[in-house]
Formats: structure tokens, C-alpha cells, sequence
């Protein structure tokens, strides 16, 4: 797929050498991992040839796990040790954690986020996730033969701050380097629009197991721009379980219920939703440990009744996004299913309705968010030429903001702008001689604080001593490409500038995650020292290959002096990378990083002026009624 | 390429109002390609942080100029024609007068549940606002009369508001 008519001469010559990259998704009910084969992007299955890996772990008093089907079949029988849905309590709080009464789990209410009391012990979501993050790496490692370059994460697009911070630290946990964290339905429009050469304004209904999204996309040859997205980030086919779990009660007149009889009831609900798929009828039986008997039948049409506001409440989102998009209906090309819950035949009919068309179903909707996701990772890793390539325009879910007066929330960034975003706005003190200011960050579309997701509290000191009014704050908000915002504030008057930075942890400090990583060494077979020195080593690889086909390309852009200086550093970096001192080997980085700190800004400029080098060609070419408009400056 | 240049400047877009949307989309991808943090995730530190500033740079270059509010305003404050509503809230009271009346409108349809009352409002705006618009190009790229412009700019934020609350009760009478 050609993006730019201008092919970059030193990057399409050089044969590659093919890195080895993933995508994971790590899904609420089930999770995968998929790579890039000889051109083709494959989910990677487990020995016994299963592409699915529960995302389910059970953990066992001596300190080992176990995730997936071995631990899936212990769920019912040891519940509050065998973990399952964790994805609904990353970045939450228990307040936050919606139906968190009915788990059966031993919740430990910490600020930012919740603990699970485990027999294996105290447990974060992170954690959780991080054990079944590593159980893909590893799954991925022996079959492609060799340590991983890094993975693409998908994440709901309508995730929060919060949430994709907990997820991109569970990968960190898991001994991940994250290329990027994608957002799910962009994920699966990369694949659909990939495999099938789509253009025009796509819709992707992405309705997994706990999380819903709704993304309005513009696809154009080389280009998947998002225009707007939405969601509801506790909505998914465990809903529709629960429901079918509550008329299971209602119906069978059952006493309250021990949590392995309720375990096993919400596991034949789940079972008669997947038969109903396929079939007007599902018996539900069960024998209860209290001895009482479950024989019942429920029908397509009860259930579609008693699930009917689920299907509602996804509507919803749809329409604010097709408003956001500025869009009718009737624009909207093709609408592309994802998540395994997006096979219940009431889902499918009220989608149709709503889009009045049919909705595409030919990729594989547990299947497809992987697959995207690998080849966004394999496009990350480098390993495809400057002419086979596209540009991902996505943007951030939710309005960011910070607390005013009077609880008030004053909006920085706006929903649905297209990432990397950044806005700066400035404050004033509101006492004389005030020499602090507290900086409250939000996230949501509230009016209010105390309705919106409370992101990070910081404060600026050293302010010099003023009149009320007269200091000048200016607060920055920068949302990177992953969608994680970083906040900085400066005091701008008289000369002082007071300046901090902060990167919002959501619960979780970088103290509590080295110490979590250093227990989670002790676990497996990883030696911590030595997988650090690894790490190392394939960070000193990485940037020596980049600084070389940095060289190739550009190395006009520096004196005889300079590119001396630059081979050398290169040189020291290669020596130090073959010995074991992981503290030589940064210092060589950082040395060699800071020798083409310049060239890397020289070569920035020579690609935004080939940029525009490009359109002239074009221009000339014969695009001469737009192109005659630009001449003129 | 100087990283402080103006928007147009930076998306070789002629300095003007009338904007030929189509070019501004081309132009924009085809430097969002060059810049976008995808190509350098492989690249060291320095050139990653480059690549995000300048990819943020490009992104408010484009948002700016592509809506007619913003991009009329910025060329108000390229001109040294600052629109600062805060500080010029003085309005003709025929035109707030005028403004009252719409907001009125809009709270009884919302109030009385009234959908397509609320879609023929959000059409009279629209309609409204594409005359302000085009009154808007004249003063600025053929009379290059910036205060009046800003005087026309300042009412069409008024309109803007209003058609996003319609926008809101037409979102909320949906839920």
C-alpha cells in the first residue's frame, strides 16, 4: 500500500532483518498472542494447538500460578483464588468496580486501586495481568525461537488514563517492551482494512467480555484515521452472563446461594449464552452443593427480553459517536463486529437495525484485535520497507481536565483529539503572596470533580511571593501516541520558573513495581540481573542499528569531525555490549545518544522538508487545480 | 523547517480563510507520515522525543486551520486582531436579545421531548452560521477589514455554543 510517492532511498535497499514483534491482546475473558509470518499475520497457539488463553490465573499457597484452562477448571472450586474478568479492575478502585458485591473475591479497598487477597498472596491487577501477559511471552518465545523486540497491547479504545497506565505497567511486569498500546477496535480496523482494501467511514462494534467500544473511523489508502470513539469500559458479555444468572435464581426459586454453587450457576449461564448462538433453546441444569436441583430451558426470546437494555445501552455510545464524527447513518460504509459477544443473535439484529445494513462478520471477532495488533507491531519493529506502510491516526476517548475553583473542572484537552496532543493553559494565584499551587487532573465529561475519574493531584512550590492575580501558571497537558498523559506546571513571572513534571501513577508507585518485578523474578525461571543485562543489551542493539541506518541515509548531514565522533561512540557502544557490565552498557548508551542528540534533530527537518518536497513532485505531476493554491506563500 | 513557523507556513497552505480542504487533508498526512511517533519506535531516545513534539506540532497545525472557527481566529491573531471574548462581551443587545430567544427555544423543544424541533433549530443555525461564514471570508481575504471581521467572529462563537447545546438536548432527549 503506497503512502508517500517519495520512497526513502536508504531504508528500502537495506535487507532487513526480520524482528521478531507481537500483538497481545489481552482480552477480559480470553487473551492472544499473534506475530507476522513470512508476510501473513497468525495467532500463535499453545502446544496443544489452542489459540485462546483464558484469561484466568490460580494461585496456590506455595507462591506458583497457573493461567488459562488448568486454571479455568479450578474456578469453580476454589474461587476466590483462581482470578478471572481481571481486566474490570485495572486502574479501579473498589468504589469504581462495577457489581464488585457479586465476586467472589477477598478485595483489599486501596487508594487508586484495589488488592486481591490471595492464598498465594496480596495480588494487584497488575500482577494478575502481568502473569498472564508473561505466559503469552513465553508461549511466543519458544515458538518463534528467540526474545521478543517488543509487543503492540491493545487496550479498549474508551480505557481511561488509569487503565492503559496499569496496562502498559503489567507489561513492563511481564518482561514486555511495549512498542505501542493500540486501541482495540483500530486494531481490528488495521486487519479488516489490511485483508480487504477497505475505504470510506467504517464503524467497529467491539463488544468483548467486559468492555465495550464503538470507534467511527475514515479509511483511505494508507491511512486509518479515527474521528471519534466511545464505549463504556464495565459493559460486556459478562453482563449478559449475570443476567441470565439472576433469572436462573428467579426462576428456580433458589435460597441464597455458597459462592462455588453461585461459581457454578454464572458458569452455566455463560454456557447456555454460547449455545443460544446457535440454537432456539438451551437446557440449564446444575445440582447444587446444597442439594437443590437446577432444571431449566431458556429461550432466544427470554433471553433476548431480559438482556434487552444491555443491547440498549450500547446504542447509546454509537450515536454520540456518530454525532461526535459529525455523521449520519447513512455514511457509514461498513460496520465491522468484534469480541466474541458480538455473536449473540440480538446483538447482530440491533446493530443491523441502528446501521441499516448488515454487519460485516467474515473476520473472526475473538481473533481479529490480535491480528491487527501484530501488524501494527511488525510495521513498529521495522521490518517493512518505507513503500508497505500506513499511518494510524487515533485519538484520545475522554476530555481531560483540571479542578477549579468551586470544584469545577476547566477542560484542557477535548475528547476525540487526535494523539499526540498537547495544550497549555495558564492560572493565576488567588491569595496574595501564595507561593503554592495544587493541580488536580481529571478525566470525563462532567461538569463537576466529583463526577469525573480523578487522575493525579500535584503541586507546584517555590512560587515567589506575589499580589493575588498577578503570577503566571501555565500547566501543560501532553498526550503521547499510546494515550498516556504526562502534566507539567511553570511559574512563568519575573524571571523564576519553578517547574515539575509528573506522570500520574494510578496507584501503583515505581517503587511498588520494581519490588513487584523483583518478586516476580524469584517465581520464575528469569534471573533478574541477567534478563536486566539482556535488556540492556537488546536496548544498545536496537539504537546501534537505528544511529547506523540513521548514517546511511543521512550521514551528509555531518562533518567528517562529527561522524567521527558518532562511529566512535558506536564503537565504544558495540564493545561494551559484548561484556556483562549492564552499567557500561547504559553509559555507553547515553553517551552515544547524546553525540547525535543534533543529527537526530537535523534528520527530523530533512524529513518535513521531503515532505514537502513530495507534493511538488505531485504537482507536477498533474494535480495542477489543488496544487496551483499552494504555490503562492 | 522552523519549528516555531505559523500553521500555514509549516502546512504550505496559502495565509487565507477560503482553505481548499481537500489539499489541507493531503498536506497534513503526507507531513504526519514524515513525523508521527509510529516511525521512530524503533529509533533512540532523542529522535522519539523529537518525533512527538513535532508530531504534536503538525496535529494543532491541522486542528487549527481545519475548522472555520479556529482558523478564523488564528488568522485574527496572525493580523494582530486578537478575539478575546472575555474582554469583549459587549455586544449589540439586538443580537443578545436575539441569542436569548434561540436558548429559549432550545430549553422548551428539550423540555417538551421535542426531536424534530430540535433538528429544524439545529438547521436554522447551520444555515445561519454558513452566511456568517461566508460574510466572514470576504472581511478577511478580500477587505482585510480585521475588526469588523472579529466583531462577526465573535458572534459566530455565540452560534457555535448554541449549536452545540442543541447538539447536547438532542444527546439527551436520545438517552
Amino acid at each position: 500500500m503506497a503512502l508517500l510517492q517519495i520512497v526513502e532511498p536508504g531504508e528500502s535497499a537495506a535487507p532487513h532483518q526480520h524482528k521478531l514483534a507481537v500483538g497481545i491482546d489481552l482480552g477480559t475473558t480470553n487473551s492472544l498472542v499473534a506475530t507476522v509470518r513470512s508476510g501473513l499475520a497468525v495467532v500463535i497457539s499453545d502446544e496443544l494447538g489452542r489459540p485462546l488463553l483464558p484469561s484466568v490465573v490460580a494461585y496456590h499457597a506455595d507462591g506458583s500460578y497457573e493461567v488459562g484452562y488448568e486454571a479455568q477448571v479450578r474456578q469453580t472450586l476454589d474461587p476466590r483464588n483462581v482470578i478471572a474478568s481481571v481486566k474490570r479492575l485495572m486502574g479501579r478502585g473498589l468504589k469504581d468496580i462495577v457489581n464488585h458485591e457479586a465476586m467472589p473475591y477477598d478485595f483489599d479497598d486501596v487508594p487508586g486501586m484495589v488488592r486481591l487477597h490471595t492464598t498465594g498472596g496480596v495480588k494487584s491487577p497488575v500482577a494478575v495481568s502481568a502473569d498472564i501477559l508473561r505466559t503469552l511471552r513465553e508461549r511466543a518465545e519458544a515458538s518463534l525461537g528467540g526474545a521478543l523486540v517488543g509487543a503492540v497491547i491493545t487496550v479498549p479504545a474508551y480505557f481511561d488514563d488509569s487503565q492503559r497506565q496499569a496496562t502498559k505497567d503489567a507489561a513492563r511486569l511481564a518482561g514486555l517492551t511495549v512498542l505501542r498500546l493500540l486501541n482495540e477496535p483500530t486494531a481490528a480496523a488495521i486487519a479488516y482494512g489490511l485483508d480487504n482494501g477497505a475505504e470510506g467511514i467504517y464503524a467497529v462494534y467491539d463488544l468483548g467480555g467486559g468492555t465495550f467500544d464503538i470507534s467511527i473511523l475514515k479509511l483511505s489508502k494508507g491511512v486509518f484515521e479515527v474521528l471519534a470513539t466511545g464505549g463504556d469500559s464495565s459493559l460486556g458479555g459478562d453482563d449478559f452472563d449475570q443476567r441470565i444468572f439472576c433469572w436462573i435464581l428467579e426462576a428456580a426459586k433458589l435460597k441464597p446461594l455458597s459462592i462455588e454453587d453461585a461459581s457454578l450457576l454464572l458458569t452455566r449461564a455463560r454456557e447456555a449464552k454460547e449455545y443460544l448462538t446457535l440454537h432456539g433453546v438451551a437446557p440449564i441444569s446444575a445440582r447444587l452443593n446444597s442439594g437443590e436441583v437446577v432444571d431449566l430451558k431458556l429461550t432466544t426470546e427470554i433471553f433476548t427480553e431480559i438482556s434487552q437494555t444491555l443491547v440498549a445501552k450500547t446504542i447509546q455510545p454509537v450515536k454520540k459517536a456518530l454525532r461526535d464524527a459529525g455523521l449520519s447513518v447513512s455514511e457509514v460504509k461498513g460496520v465491522v463486529m468484534v469480541g466474541g459477544a458480538t455473536r449473540m443473535p440480538q446483538v447482530q439484529h440491533a446493530v443491523g437495525e441502528f446501521f441499516r445494513q448488515e454487519p460485516l462478520n467474515n473476520l473472526d471477532p475473538d481473533k481479529v484485535v490480535a491480528l491487527g495488533a501484530a501488524k501494527q507491531a511488525n510495521l513498529l519493529a521495522g521490518n517493512r520497507a518505507a513503500d508497505d506502510d500506513w499511518l494510524l491516526l487515533d485519538v484520545i476517548p475522554l476530555t481531560l481536565g483540571l479542578e477549579t475553583m468551586g470544584g469545577l473542572v476547566e477542560k484542557i484537552i477535548p475528547r476525540n483529539s487526535t494523539i499526540p496532543v498537547a495544550r497549555a493553559q495558564e492560572f493565576t494565584t488567588f491569595r496574595d503572596g501564595q507561593t503554592a499551587l495544587a493541580v488536580h487532573i481529571v478525566q470525563g465529561e462532567r461538569e463537576l470533580v466529583s463526577d469525573c475519574r480523578s487522575l493525579a493531584r500535584f503541586e507546584l512550590r517555590g512560587i515567589p511571593p506575589m499580589v493575588a492575580g498577578s503570577a503566571r501558571i501555565r500547566v501543560t497537558f501532553q498526550v503521547d501516541a499510546d494515550g498516556l498523559l504526562a502534566v507539567s506546571a511553570r511559574e512563568l513571572t519575573s524571571g523564576v520558573e519553578a517547574k515539575i513534571s509528573v506522570k500520574p501513577s494510578y496507584g501503583l508507585t515505581d517503587g511498588e513495581i520494581a519490588s513487584m518485578l523483583k518478586d516476580s523474578m524469584a517465581h520464575t525461571k528469569d534471573d533478574a540481573q541477567r534478563r536486566a543485562l539482556k535488556e540492556a543489551q537488546v536496548d544498545a542493539q536496537r539504537l546501534i542499528e537505528a544511529v547506523q541506518s540513521a548514517l546511511k541515509s543521512d550521514s551528509d548531514l555531518l562533518s567528517a569531525e562529527q561522524l567521527a565522533r558518532v562511529e566512535a561512540a558506536i564503537a565504544a557502544l558495540q564493545a561494551s555490549a559484548l561484556g556483562d557490565s549492564r552499567r557500561q552498557i547504559t553509559q555507553a548508551i547515553d553517551d552515544l545518544e547524546a553525540k547525535t542528540r543534533d543529527f537526530a534533530a537535523q534528520r527530523m527537518d530533512k524529513s518535513i522538508r521531503r515532505a514537502f518536497a513530495g507534493k511538488r513532485i505531485d504537482a507536477l505531476e498533474g494535480a495542477a487545480s489543488a496544487a496551483g493554491v499552494g504555490e503562492h506563500r | 523547517m522552523d519549528f516555531n513557523a505559523d500553521h500555514f507556513t509549516l502546512l504550505e497552505m496559502p495565509r487565507s480563510f477560503r482553505i481548499d480542504s481537500a489539499l489541507l487533508d493531503k498536506r497534513y498526512r503526507e507531513l504526519a507520515a514524515q513525523v508521527h511517533p509510529d516511525k521512530f519506535a524503533q529509533a533512540g531516545d532523542a529522535e522519539r522525543r523529537l518525533s512527538l513534539q513535532w508530531a504534536t506540532r503538525v496535529n494543532e497545525a491541522y486542528q487549527t486551520l481545519k475548522k472555520p472557527l479556529s482558523r478564523a481566529q488564528y488568522l485574527l491573531s496572525l493580523a494582530g486582531h486578537e478575539v478575546d471574548a472575555n474582554n469583549n462581551t459587549a455586544m449589540p443587545s439586538e443580537f443578545l436579545m436575539e441569542q436569548m430567544e434561540w436558548r429559549e427555544a432550545v430549553a422548551e423543544a428539550r423540555l417538551a421531548r421535542e426531536q424534530s424541533e430540535l433538528e429544524q433549530l439545529h438547521h436554522r443555525v447551520k444555515q445561519r452560521m454558513k452566511r456568517r461564514y461566508e460574510q466572514v471570508a470576504g472581511l478577511l481575504d478580500d477587505q482585510q477589514d480585521y475588526p469588523t471581521a472579529a466583531d462577526r467572529v465573535r458572534r459566530l462563537m455565540f452560534l457555535e455554543k448554541l449549536l452545540f447545546e442543541i447538539d447536547d438536548a438532542m444527546a439527551a432527549l436520545d438517552a
